[in-house]
């Protein structure tokens, strides 16, 4: 076998002369780019990923992770990953694999949007001092409300409320299994999830009972590959997510490469150790709509209720799809942009499937006021939520909260290298080897993720201060306060915003 | 009279009212009216029938929250000899608009009266649509089956407005009527004659407004079958508002968020079936942390509110005033961003914008007392 | 031992009073005049035992932990979907996507069944969820299976159909499949490869089918006369050279 022609995308570099032969790059790297040569730290830079995890740790600064400038000639056409695919697909016959989101120029509308703010004619708000709310229920609510007096003359409910799920904050953090990431990561979701007042889901990959403290945080998934679904998995969370699909990969299925299912993830999902889990794109229960609403009804039947949501991948026609899933009897909507994160998807699915979450909230809220059930659901927002901003403009566009993952994995190290379907994660986030995901105290990281929410939190304060309103209620598909900047005339339509200017 | 006609460059159907309600019309087309505004109303609970001329002298110690551009009246029980039909008071660009929204109303109404609104010359005012006002019965074969009168008239209403270029029904209720214009509070009330009527619950507002064109339907009140509403602010949740309403087949085409308060009112009060506090609610909604505090019983009431209303929750400075067939209401926002004052004397009860307003009527009131934050002030019509 | 009248009754009524009913100690049920209501024992824990007279809806015993369901009749798709634990007994033809991601429990069928029967089974040691189907079987049977067992009889020997539809055992990656008489490879999935049973095998066949005749009063001699074939995925990981990594 000769060496492969694509050549590496990094140079790791080590200033021999700072390097103090501690070892702590060899200990560190999960992809085996360092090892010791009896003197010296040798390199193997083709395994570099450029997760930066030795140069954290180089306790001399003697490490360089540089571009390489041997690549291939500058193309504006034939990019890197263009070539270095094909010679890849030449020397394999594989489908070259990818991580985490979609990487490609395509125009960010996020980044041509702006949030307007109040002067003069109506005042901006305090929001460290004046009140602010940010609470947001999730679930059907019903058109109206309906009350009888009661004796002492206090308002009584007459309507039975449909379930809820309180959280403190539009944002929750998305679904990612144990198997696809470490235990230690769902961990910090966990912990910061409860602390914070939100939800983390676990994915399709099963509950671990080491969750179980965490389950009013908790959303229990359910995909094809019914993975550690039982009756107790259903009723352990605060609602169950049907999945079908997923923004980095619509139309396709799941598949954990055996290199990530030690008998634990095999142990909760009920599978052989080693195996690659298969998730295939359908679940073959459901081949059309009606069989969608028998699925979500079977889920309710078993939990006595709970509210039940639905994921699905932003796709060109996800208006008249929404509108099916709510007519189906989802509680909520969820939402998943083609910018969205994945712990394993084939790049040419991720960088070329889907449409942008900005257009699929816009035609989704859109389609549901006109047909009149807008309430019968709440809208989750996911893919490539990047920054309170970004959250803000999903929910004025029309979300009632976002998921982040990929924002959330950031506070435990991850550096979007992109390489989570290796196992090799030097961070201890998308790995099951037991030497790496110990470096991820769930306690310790979960801090930093609790910082992040508390920090958006804030964030999010400010701008609906800046805008003048006290809740988060009024900011909700009120596209009046977005502009578009650079935006041609029939997005400026699908999004519903006008031009900056105007 | 109508001098709007003889300096009018506008020919065909494309006057103000047209031209306004076709910005609002395209959805995208909404502006703002941003509008520091000064409010008054009364009310006598004995239904004793008061001149215009105090609510005139109310509003008009207050000109200076206003800029000249806008200026309105609402009075209920003006029309006795008429009180079992809709009086629709309609603007027009041209005489031409005029036949084809009569056509209209013909076809579907039993029409007792037609006439143009009297007015009287005022220097100040140099251009003026053409005023006309109708009492009106929809036909009985129209609301066979299960068609709700209420229903029917909000629907012709918004056809008119939404659908016939250079007409727009600024008044619809029974027993009661709004006058509006562009110009300062005294010269619209000389104008229409103001202190020529005599009614129980008065509503007035003098507008400040800072970009929208001076068209006459911009003007305050804003009414709806039998609501009637002036506002001081601006509604800084008006998109979400607006876009809610239009679930439930509302359009709105105004280039004010007002009409959105007005519509939200017909919605949850007269379709929902909510009492008036308790619409109130909605509008102005207790915060979460109070509702946390509550007894279950309310708790529960107020978290199904929130819930299901989230969307109608007016957020932002505003003070209201609405007036409907059996009585007042003031309120202002939830942290109380715009002023509101109330006082009684013997079965009058007043609300203004500022407590001078009401003395300049009232000099000795027996309580004056400012309603907290998104606390509703309720009179009634004694039966 | 109670008795509910299903007639006419939506399924949520139904269920509500079935739940009920075991939730107050109730051992022995009998549904009768059942016609198409779904979700028939969905997410039942316990040991109860309900017979069914009529035909069950769709997703019959789905997420099901315990009860034992015996169905006198027909029986129509999804039975069985992610059920955990527990037994279903069906004296009829059963429908499509029988077993789906199951995860326990047995699932017996004297007749035939559709497409998609024991996709996606799962199993770990002791928990091993076990279909059994006394007839024919449609496409894809056992697709993407990871565990358990299932068994395929054919005992109509009069039915002119083959015994098995194809891609069988398409993605299979765990588990194991028993098939009586004969299989032809051209109908097996790539990941499929096909044995003799042995001595271990015979022994555990027996024990399945012990109970299996049990149920439906069976000679366990006159099947076990006419030999099995048994189904192993020839690799754990059939999909480990499709990607570049």
């Amino acid at each position: 076998m000769f060496k492969s022609l694509a050549p590496p995308e990094y140079l790791a570099t080590i200033d021999q002369v700072k390097c103090i032969r501690c070892k702590r790059c060899i200990q560190n790297c999960g992809w085996s780019v360092y090892s010791w040569g009896g003197d010296k730290v040798l390199i193997d830079t083709s395994k570099c990923v450029k997760c930066l995890r030795c140069y954290h740790y180089c306790p001399e600064e003697a490490i360089q992770i540089l571009d390489n400038p041997v690549k291939f000639k500058n193309n504006a056409y034939w990019g890197y990953n263009n070539i270095r695919n094909l010679k890849r697909q030449a020397e394999t016959g594989g489908i070259p694999l990818t991580g985490m989101g979609s990487d490609l120029p395509y125009p960010i509308l996020f980044d041509n949007l702006l949030i307007d703010a109040c002067q003069v004619t109506n005042p901006s708000i305090d929001p460290l001092r004046e009140p602010m709310e940010l609470r947001t229920y999730l679930g059907k609510k019903p058109a109206s409300v309906e009350f009888e007096k009661g004796k002492d003359g206090k308002l009584k409910l007459k309507t039975k409320m449909p379930p809820q799920i309180k959280i403190n904050l539009p944002l929750i953090f998305s679904p990612m299994s144990y198997g696809s990431i470490s235990l230690n990561a769902q961990k910090v979701l966990a912990i910061a999830a409860k602390e914070c007042g939100i939800l983390m889901n676990t994915g399709e990959g099963g509950l671990h009972e080491d969750l179980l403290p965490y389950r009013d945080s908790i959303i229990v998934q359910v995909a094809s590959g019914r993975f550690g679904v039982n009756p107790d998995y259903l009723n352990a969370g605060v609602a169950v997510e049907i999945k079908i699909g997923q923004g980095a990969k619509p139309g396709i299925g799941g598949h954990l490469p055996g290199e990530k299912i030690p008998l634990e993830v095999a142990r909760t999902r009920m599978i052989p150790v080693g195996t690659d889990a298969i998730s295939p794109a359908p679940q073959h229960d459901i081949y059309s709509i009606e069989d969608l609403k028998q699925l979500i009804y079977a889920i309710k039947e078993a939990t006595d209720y709970k509210p039940v949501s639905v994921k699905i991948a932003a796709v060109h026609n996800v208006a008249a799809i929404a509108s099916g899933i709510v007519r189906a009897g989802a509680d909520i909507i969820y939402l998943d942009g083609f910018r969205g994160g994945t712990g394993a998807a084939p790049s040419i699915i991720r960088d070329h499937l889907g449409i942008p979450i900005e257009h699929a909230i816009a035609a989704v809220d859109d389609r549901l006021r006109q047909e009149g059930i807008r309430n019968e659901a709440s809208i989750i927002a996911a893919g490539g939520i990047r920054s309170s901003a970004d959250a803000a403009k999903a929910i004025a566009l029309g979300a009632d909260a976002v998921a982040i993952a990929t924002a959330a994995l950031t506070t435990m190290g991850c550096t979007i290298c992109g390489k989570c379907y290796t196992g090799n994660c030097s961070w201890g986030i998308t790995t099951q080897r037991p030497e790496l995901t110990a470096r991820l105290d769930p306690e310790i990281f979960a801090e930093r993720l609790i910082n992040l929410v508390h920090a958006w939190e804030h964030e999010l304060k400010e701008i609906l201060g800046a805008l003048g309103i006290n809740a988060v209620d009024s900011l909700r598909g009120n596209r009046e306060r977005l502009r578009g900047v650079g935006l041609d005339t029939q997005t400026l339509d699908i999004l519903g915003v006008k031009p900056a200017g105007r | 009279m109508n001098n709007y006609f003889e300096k009018n460059i506008f020919v065909n159907h494309e006057g103000p009212i047209a031209k306004g309600k076709k910005a609002a019309d395209k959805g995208l087309g909404y502006e703002k009216s941003i509008s520091g505004c000064g409010l008054t109303g009364l009310i006598s609970k004995n239904r004793t029938r008061l001149s215009g001329k105090a609510i005139v002298e109310s509003l008009c110690l207050m000109n200076d929250r206003g800029n000249g551009l806008g200026a309105g009246y609402a009075a209920y029980g003006i029309y006795p000899g008429f009180k079992d039909f809709y009086a629709f008071h309609i603007m027009y660009d041209a005489p031409s608009v005029r036949w084809t929204a009569e056509e209209f109303l013909k076809a579907n109404y039993h029409i007792e009266k037609i006439e143009e609104i009297p007015t009287f010359p005022v220097k100040a005012i140099a251009i003026s649509p053409l005023l006309v006002r109708y009492f009106i019965k929809p036909l009985k074969e129209k609301l066979a089956g299960d068609v709700n009168e209420s229903d029917f008239v909000v629907n012709s209403v918004m056809k008119i407005n939404s659908e016939i270029d250079g007409a727009y029904v600024f008044s619809s209720g029974k027993n009661m009527g709004a006058f509006k214009g562009v110009g300062n509070p005294c010269d619209i009330a000389e104008f229409f004659r103001i202190e020529d009527y005599e009614g129980y619950i008065w509503t007035a507002h003098t507008r400040f407004p800072t970009n929208t064109p001076g068209w006459w339907g911009g003007a305050h009140p804003f009414t709806l079958l039998d609501w009637s509403i002036v506002h001081n602010g601006e509604i800084s949740s008006y998109g979400i508002n607006k876009r809610y309403l239009e679930m439930f087949g509302y359009k709105l085409t105004l280039l004010t968020d007002t009409e959105a308060a007005a519509y939200m009112l017909d919605l949850l009060i007269r379709r929902h079936g909510l009492d008036i506090a308790t619409a109130c609610t909605v509008l102005a909604a207790p915060f979460w942390k109070n509702i946390d505090n509550m007894d279950e019983q309310k708790k529960e009431a107020l978290t199904a509110l929130r819930l299901a209303y989230g969307s109608a929750l007016l957020n932002g400075p505003f003070s209201l005033l609405f007036g409907h067939s059996n009585g007042l209401v003031g309120i202002n926002d939830r942290i109380k961003l715009r002023p509101l004052v109330a006082a009684t004397k013997n079965d009058l009860v007043y609300m203004a914008s500022e407590e001078s307003a009401i003395r300049a009527i009232c000099p000795s009131p027996d309580k004056v007392w400012t309603p907290r934050a998104g606390e509703p002030v309720i009179v009634e019509l004694n039966k | 031992m109670l008795q509910i009248d299903a007639k006419g009754m939506y399924y949520r009524e139904l269920n509500q009073k079935v739940r009920s009913a075991i939730a107050n100690g109730e051992k022995e049920i009998t549904l009768k005049n059942v016609n198409g209501q779904y979700y028939i024992g969905d997410g039942l824990r316990g040991n109860a035992a309900i017979t069914v007279e009529g035909v069950p809806g769709n997703d019959l015993a789905a997420f099901m932990d315990g009860p034992t369901l015996t169905i006198k009749s027909n029986a129509q798709d999804n039975i069985a979907n992610t059920m955990n634990a527990g037994k279903i007994v069906i004296h009829g033809n059963a429908g499509d996507v029988l077993g789906y991601g199951m995860r326990g429990g047995t699932l017996h069928i004297l007749g035939d069944v559709g497409y998609r029967v024991g996709i996606h089974m799962k199993g770990l040691k002791r928990q091993s969820p076990t279909i059994i189907v006394g007839g024919t079987a449609g496409d894809f049977f056992g697709e993407y299976m990871a565990g358990g067992i299932l068994i395929l009889l054919g005992l109509n020997e009069k039915d002119p159909r083959p015994i098995v539809g194809d891609y069988l055992g398409t993605g299979m990656h765990g588990g194991a499949i028993y098939i009586r008489g004969e299989v032809d490879k051209n109908l097996c999935g790539a990941e499929v490869g096909i044995l003799e049973p042995d001595e271990d095998d015979l022994k555990t066949l027996r024990q399945y089918l012990g109970d299996y005749c049990k149920d439906f009063k069976l000679d366990i001699e006159d099947i076990m006369k006419k030999g099995f074939k048994k189904l192993l995925p020839i690799s754990l990981r059939p999909y480990g050279n499709l990607y570049a990594y």
